[in-house]
């Protein structure tokens, strides 16, 4: 057991390290997630091609596709050196986490070809159009239709929670192909061009105000079957590689953790005295601490497992399932050290820039998005620890003869 | 970067697991019913495997596995539940004599903790209350030790004794033997009653200075150090107590269908495992704190020790409620991972001390 790097570890952290002092400012406070505008998203399309230039896009990703052919340690040093730093990272996590590596795996090589390098150079973004109205947690249950015309799918229906489809150039698509066969068996999946005519994305407000995912509505919509990945009919399989690369993708839910709330506690009152020096508050403090050091170390355990050639398996489901609720609960825990005052949240007057007040409004997402609390517990209590499925009404019926809501 | 035992210690730990599974069944009921306070047959086999010696260097009769190698034992003797001084002897007395005794204490005393013949106990509480300099009250004074302790968890087994001590107003640590005039020992009932733990009270016994471990900074890095390895064997019952409770979720219907299918089961046991999960890389992380000496020793033991006793009371008390009315028998064994999991929550300062004491290093270290 060594947690400190090996020779050819330093080595790459050093390299990593001298790009980011060049090349980006160092972080000055406050980590939550701002609004995704355009300034933003052109802000992380350059530092996206200048991470690319360097040799820092792609760095386990094959060489002969525009990668590094790197080691996930060295994608995780660079993850952490790069948290040091002042840079937009996220506008790219679905595109390159979880789209382009589904497109590896079952586009033919040419058309990877294609694809790859500009997403790498953040020429092109991507986004990941699963969900529906009625298809949230039981995303198999969704309904958008392709329907087989000549050389081409013709698509009709609606998308919703799509991050970043109104800034995005391309779209991994899964859609019901047969509805007559029970519902894992009837999806086929596909990429497209978000600018195809009969696309259209409108913006969903947040809780919080800002307005970073979308509903797509779909009205005939021709894909060409070029686009199909996988077989017709396989399209479930086929986002379960998307899937299993989430679980890779989504590192360190962004928002304020124990150190934040910490600084904090030393500038409260409680009964006369810093907040930090009482007992109630320093045992919550001290949770936090410990929830927070498992995970990065629990992540640590995962690496070095895949270093070794296993597969990241249903284990890292624990990472989003700690970390969403620990935001939320940090968040309510320092307004309330705030007392009254903590229902300011104007940044100009509120402690830390408003960082906690914030916080409170946009942790509820990290509970729901990517899979939620309840069905990533549903999947270590199967997948880890082998109990039983739920009794299931719609596995063997066509889902056709569905009841829908 | 490399965060799992080394392939050796997969070794030990596979060898320590399928012996425990055979000679260490039923260890704790025997232990609970029969009131012997121990399995003195297991305590001899283990003497005989070398585990007592496992973080002893050879010079002094141990096997030299170093720290990690203890920590792998230890998570195995927490599974186990087996009924064995094993903290008492290897974590806390030989780790003390090792530390802080000068070079004819430790061949006087470890080659015998190594191999079992002597049983080492560790004697700091005098009453209620977290540890702490101010309550240590029993003075060693002339090579005399006067005071009473109590609780001390194996005293009524123990040949040995390290005992907090104070002479005026500096506090430490002194060795004694537990057969001399001037030591009596008062059994106490306990929420375990398959661990031993008695009253011991000293009146002018003979003891001798650990003379590395004058003042208190020193019984709290012995503290910090025995907290990593007490995390171990926590994480062991923790799992066993997990394993138990996703076997009888497996096993029992109910309305029809196997309880396990229930999401109030799954999310249940899913928590025990997230905590789980949580504590093991706590503990990995402290282990290896106490093998590289790494600078963060307090905060790493005390984060280990807080997620590892969080870890162990969760999943020993939701193994109990998913058994119902037959976890509540006398006849299941889900008392037994219960009982155990309060007492080795209790055994080196509570939970609160731990997170008061892992707020205060990190306080300091970002004054610093």
């Amino acid at each position: 057991m060594d947690f400190a790097d090996t020779p050819d570890e330093a080595a790459f952290r050093a390299e990593v390290a001298a790009f980011l002092k060049a090349n980006a400012r160092p972080l000055a406070g406050g980590s939550g997630e701002g609004p995704v505008d355009d300034s933003h998203v052109a802000r992380a399309r350059a530092w996206q091609a200048r991470r690319a230039e360097a040799g820092f896009a792609g760095i386990t990703w094959p060489r002969r596709f525009g990668g590094r052919g790197g080691t996930p340690m060295q994608q995780v040093i660079y993850a952490q050196e790069e948290a040091k730093y002042d840079v937009p990272a996220h506008v790219f996590e679905i595109g390159l986490g979880m789209c382009i590596p589904t497109l590896m795996a079952y586009a033919p090589p040419e058309v990877s070809a294609r694809y790859v390098g500009p997403a790498l150079r953040g020429e092109e973004i991507w986004c990941q159009l699963f969900s529906e109205p009625g298809a949230g947690s039981d995303v198999a249950g969704l309904r958008m239709r392709a329907e087989r015309d000549c050389e081409d799918w013709v698509v009709n229906g609606q998308k919703i929670w799509t991050s970043g489809a109104h800034f995005s150039d391309f779209g991994l698509l899964l859609t019901r192909t047969d509805p007559g066969v029970p519902k894992h068996r009837g999806l086929t999946m596909f990429f497209l061009d978000m600018r195809s005519p009969g696309v259209e994305v409108r913006r969903i407000r947040q809780i919080s105000g800002t307005s970073n995912f979308n509903e797509v509505f779909f009205t005939d919509v021709r894909i060409p079957d070029a686009q199909r990945l996988g077989a017709p009919g396989e399209g479930w399989t086929v986002a379960l590689t998307t899937l299993m690369h989430e679980r890779l993708a989504i590192g360190s839910l962004p928002g304020p953790d124990f150190g934040e709330l910490l600084e904090l506690a030393k500038t409260m009152q409680v009964n006369g005295q810093p907040a930090s020096r009482d007992g109630a508050v320093r045992e919550r403090l001290a949770d936090w601490y410990v929830q927070s050091k498992g995970l990065e170390y629990t992540r640590m355990r995962m690496l070095t497992a895949l270093s070794r050639g296993q597969m990241p398996g249903p284990e890292a489901s624990i990472y989003k399932a700690v970390s969403a609720s620990k935001i939320q609960e940090i968040a309510t825990f320092a307004l309330d050290l705030m007392d009254s005052a903590g229902m300011v949240s104007d940044p100009q007057t509120a402690p830390m820039r408003a960082v906690f007040q914030e916080a409170l409004l946009y942790s509820p997402a990290g509970r729901i998005a990517g899979g939620t609390d309840e069905i990533l517990k549903n999947i270590i209590a199967e997948r880890v620890l082998g109990l039983p499925g739920d009794i299931r009404v719609d596995r063997e019926a066509a889902f056709n003869a569905l009841p829908a809501s | 970067m490399n965060f799992e035992f080394s392939e050796e210690l997969g070794a030990v730990r596979a060898q320590a697991q399928s012996f425990l599974r055979t000679h260490a069944s039923g260890s704790a009921r025997r232990s609970l019913e029969q009131r012997t306070g121990f399995d003195a047959a297991l305590w001899e086999q283990v003497g005989r495997l070398g585990w007592l010696g496992a973080a002893i260097p050879e010079a002094f009769g141990g096997i030299g596995l170093g720290e990690e190698g203890l920590c792998v034992i230890a998570e195995e003797v927490g599974r186990s539940l087996a009924a064995l001084p094993f903290a008492s002897s290897a974590y806390l007395a030989a780790q003390a004599v090792l530390l802080f005794g000068d070079a004819g204490q430790k061949a006087r005393l470890l080659p015998d903790l190594a191999r079992g013949s002597a049983i080492g106990c560790f004697a700091l509480a005098e009453g209620p209350g977290a540890p702490s300099p101010e309550a240590v009250r029993a003075v060693l004074a002339g090579g005399a030790l006067t005071g009473r302790k109590a609780p001390v968890v194996d005293g009524g087994i123990a040949t040995l004794a390290v005992v907090a001590v104070r002479d005026h107003d500096e506090v430490g640590l002194c060795v004694a033997d537990l057969s001399t005039v001037g030591v009596s020992r008062d059994g106490l009932d306990t929420i375990d009653p398959s661990r031993n733990v008695a009253a011991l009270s000293f009146d002018r016994c003979p003891a001798e200075w650990l003379p590395g471990a004058r003042g208190w900074p020193a019984v709290m890095r012995l503290l910090d150090r025995a907290a990593v390895l007490f995390a171990f064997e926590q994480l062991g019952g923790a799992q066993a107590s997990l394993d138990m409770a996703r076997d009888y979720a497996l096993q029992r219907r109910a309305f029809g269908r196997q309880i396990g299918s229930f999401q109030a089961i799954k999310h249940k046991l899913a928590d025990v495992y997230i905590a789980i999960e949580l504590a093991r890389s706590n503990a990995y992380y402290g282990a290896y704190a106490l093998q590289s000496a790494a600078g963060d020793m307090t905060e790493a033991a005390s984060a280990a020790r807080v997620a590892a006793t969080h870890a162990f009371e969760l999943a020993s008390q939701e193994n109990l409620q998913t058994h119902g009315g037959m976890g509540f028998t006398w006849e299941s064994d889900c008392h037994l991972f219960y009982r155990r999991a309060k007492h080795l929550s209790l055994v080196l300062g509570a939970a609160p001390f731990w997170r008061d004491r892992l707020v205060g290093a990190l306080e300091f270290r970002n004054a610093a």
